[in-house]
């Protein structure tokens, strides 16, 4: 057991020991300082070139956005048709179908929005071509649009009054030549020297030593699997994600895929504080996010170390701790580790099943996702966390009589009205989308869906409807991690969660960066004993609380309906 | 809007061919270098491939130590966990099930010993590992078929137990695939 602990107690020192440079680093990349990997830069130029992108020119927010949407559209258009023909098309050694047209769209949507939720298989659902051009594709420019996004938020908060904020397609393209793909590489060829496939032969048939006739899926799996954690996008090669013995072969594999897509969010917070020089701000956004990981986190170890009260009454030992769902290379600790982590971060990958959680467990995974903003994903964390910040400035300035002002610039009504309206969206798709589907369930019970919405839920009673809570919430949040159980491929899931992904992603992407553009074009005043000061605990504090309430509070109906009425029943 | 469309769709194909393309390709020309070249690190006995080292497989036999209960029977090719949740009674009652399969088929272990793993299904229904205790509380099921002693049933648990990583970090694990071509070279 101690080496378990160990483990973990590892995994989170390494991966911030890391973000700290790492967030310097990153800071120098957005700024154009001079680094390490500048030998990129021919590279660059080269991309510029073909891409037609001029380096030079600054674009004010509109103009970055639109830019950001348009490629957007692109690239879903690309992964629409990809996966609509993908059965016609080369590069498909097992012979796997085309994605029905409801499929597809989900799917492409889903990778393009850096969630990754998944209602296909990989192995039987999509090919090498696909798995590539598309899943692939898009878990690198997912990642570095909002990189990019974060970094335009970023300058915001720099003194000098601009209409300009900077050039998108260059941070973009930046994010991933100094960012994803050379990580990327790293981390492929650890886990490919660890066992994990990356030739592209097809299925194997094998005879096993007790007699048995197996196919065995591969292909080329590690460069994927790199990105699917650097990138925090989750979505898996295989079907079981990253409990699968190929795409997490063992214990050292394990703490790379979890340090990969830890560190990247981290130490954007870091790179915020260098990038504005304001590094005190950036250990209060630290600290407030660390406190609300470790919230989440104490319950989820201890009701799994705890094991299964259910099981422990047929009288059997749980010397471990609760194993359904759960891998043994992993154990138990990482494993409930991991399931906070993924669904803090927005990842979404899983090393064990979540729908197989205990319920108090599943509670904490479905509360780190309602809140999205303990870590966040990379660059979409920190811009959840700026309407929360915008919010407690506003909060704050008014509790003090002060005017509510951040960094030298006053935040004023407008700026008020678009953060309150991203904090609310939120929990109306959570809550409405999770209200239309127990109602399509009850009243449509019947209808003639690939998957009848009677044969939807894999679990009864409160369980059962934290199985659709959960969908609904991994798509709101961009996450795509899943209470799995759930039938979901079929064309209320599909396009329901469709929608809810779309404007789960670019609502808190234009959002902030709007907020960032109109404040960015305000008069600097220069702070002085009248302004709130916002690198303080008591102002951490105070984030916290605007969280635990705009978030924790809305969304305590429904847990309470689904995982908490299951805990309460268990005992 | 007309320049971004231009820029943002030859962006796309100058990343398709340096993300899709190259980035793939260099992966697995350097993975040609590590066990298995990249394509899976298979296992073999007496010259005929027997498995893949990292993928459990299903030993339902008594005189082979079993693996863990799999939601998919160890399909390869369609990997899944059982997605139950910790109050379905329908799940609870396959538990109770394997619970008293295990019981009928190694009568000398108590109820109380026998540890969870070996009656739950795993994340991936591909797991290839049990830990150490799981493995030991079938000796005296394999020593009473295969004619050996619990002891040196024991001895060879221990040998195929891959400790910690580092010796500090994980759980112990053993391979169940190694373990039981261990087991049939024992005389």
């Amino acid at each position: 057991m101690t080496t378990e602990w160990l483990g973990v107690i590892a995994m989170y020192a390494v991966a911030v020991l890391l973000a700290i440079p790492l967030g310097k680093y990153l800071a120098r990349v957005f700024k154009g300082d001079p680094t390490l990997t500048d030998f990129m830069k021919p590279l660059e130029r080269f991309i510029y070139r073909l891409g037609g992108v001029s380096e030079t020119a600054d674009l004010n927010w509109k103009q970055n956005l639109a830019a950001l949407l348009t490629i957007n559209v692109v690239w879903f258009l690309l992964a629409f048709g990809f996966l609509l023909f993908q059965g016609i098309l080369p590069l498909n050694p097992d012979g796997n179908p085309s994605q029905t047209p409801d499929l597809a769209f989900n799917s492409a949507i889903s990778f393009l929005v850096n969630c990754d939720l998944q209602h296909y298989s990989g192995e039987s659902g999509a090919t090498y071509l696909t798995q590539l051009a598309v899943m692939m594709f898009l878990m690198f420019v997912s990642a570095a649009t909002g990189m990019a996004a974060a970094v335009l938020l970023f300058r915001s908060f720099l003194p000098e009054r601009s209409e300009t904020v900077g050039n998108f397609y260059v941070l973009f393209t930046r994010s991933i030549t100094r960012v994803f793909l050379p990580g990327s590489l790293v981390i492929a060829l650890i886990l490919a020297f660890n066992g994990t496939p990356a030739s592209f032969d097809g299925k194997d048939t094998i005879v096993t030593l007790q007699g048995d006739t197996v196919n065995v899926s591969r292909g080329p799996a590690a460069g994927m699997i790199a990105i699917k954690h650097l990138g925090t996008n989750g979505g898996g090669w295989f079907g079981a994600n990253s409990a699968h013995p190929l795409e997490n072969p063992n214990y050292l594999t394990n703490m790379v895929e979890m340090i990969a897509q830890m560190v990247l969010p981290i130490a954007m917070i870091f790179a915020l504080g260098f990038f504005i020089n304001r590094k005190r701000f950036a250990w209060v956004i630290y600290g407030v996010m660390t406190v609300g990981m470790l919230l989440l986190l104490i319950p989820t170890i201890v009701t799994e170390l705890h094991g299964n009260p259910a099981i422990a009454q047929l009288g059997i030992a749980q010397p471990t701790g609760a194993m359904e769902g759960k891998e043994v290379r992993f154990g138990p600790l990482a494993s409930a580790y991991w399931s906070i982590i993924t669904t803090i971060i927005s990842t979404g990958s899983v090393n064990s099943m979540h729908d197989s959680s205990m319920a108090l467990s599943g509670a904490m995974e479905l509360l780190g996702m309602m809140v999205n903003a303990f870590y966040g994903g990379v660059g979409a964390g920190l811009l959840n966390f700026y309407y929360f910040l915008i919010i407690t400035v506003f909060i704050s300035g008014l509790m003090v009589g002060r005017t509510p002002e951040l960094f030298g610039r006053k935040v004023e009504a407008r700026e008020i009205k678009i953060a309150s309206l991203v904090a609310l969206l939120s929990a109306l798709l959570v809550k409405g989308g999770t209200a239309l589907a127990a109602w399509v369930f009850i009243q449509y019970n019947n209808v003639d869906w690939v998957v009848k919405p009677s044969a939807w839920l894999n679990n009864p009673a409160f369980h059962g409807f934290s199985e659709m809570l959960y969908e609904m919430t991994s798509a709101n949040a961009n996450n795509g991690s899943g209470f799995e159980g759930l039938g979901d491929n079929n064309i209320f899931w599909n396009v329901s969660t469709g929608f809810i992904l779309l404007l789960g992603r670019y609502v808190p992407i234009i959002g902030p960066v709007a907020i960032a553009g109109l404040l960015a074009k305000k008069k600097y005043v220069p702070e002085s004993s009248g302004t709130l000061p916002v690198d303080t605990a008591t102002f951490g504090l105070m984030i916290f609380a605007v969280i635990v309430i705009l978030t924790a509070l809305s969304f305590f109906p429904a847990l309470a309906l689904g995982p908490l009425a299951e805990y309460f029943s268990l005992k | 809007m007309k320049t971004h469309l231009s820029t943002a769709i030859r962006l796309t194909l100058v990343m398709l061919v340096l993300l899709v393309v190259i980035y793939p390709l260099v992966v697995a020309g350097i993975a040609r270098l590590a066990p298995g070249s990249g394509k899976g690190e298979t296992v073999t006995v007496n010259g005929k491939i027997v498995g893949y080292k990292l993928i459990g497989q299903a030993f339902t036999q008594d005189r082979y130590f079993n693996g863990r209960p799999s939601a998919v029977d160890y399909n390869a090719a369609g990997s899944a966990g059982s997605n139950k949740g910790p109050s379905n009674p329908d799940y609870l009652k396959t538990v109770q099930a394997r619970i008293d399969t295990f019981l009928v088929h190694n009568s000398t272990v108590q109820k109380s010993a026998i540890p969870a793993e070996l009656v739950t299904a795993s994340g991936s229904g591909l797991d290839p590992d049990v830990s150490p205790t799981a493995a030991k509380i079938q000796n005296a099921r394999i020593a009473k078929i295969r004619g050996l002693s619990a002891e040196r049933l024991n001895q060879l648990v221990d040998e195929q137990t891959k400790g910690p990583l580092l010796g500090l970090f994980g759980p112990s694990t053993v391979n169940v695939l190694a373990l039981n071509i261990a087991l049939d070279t024992l005389k």
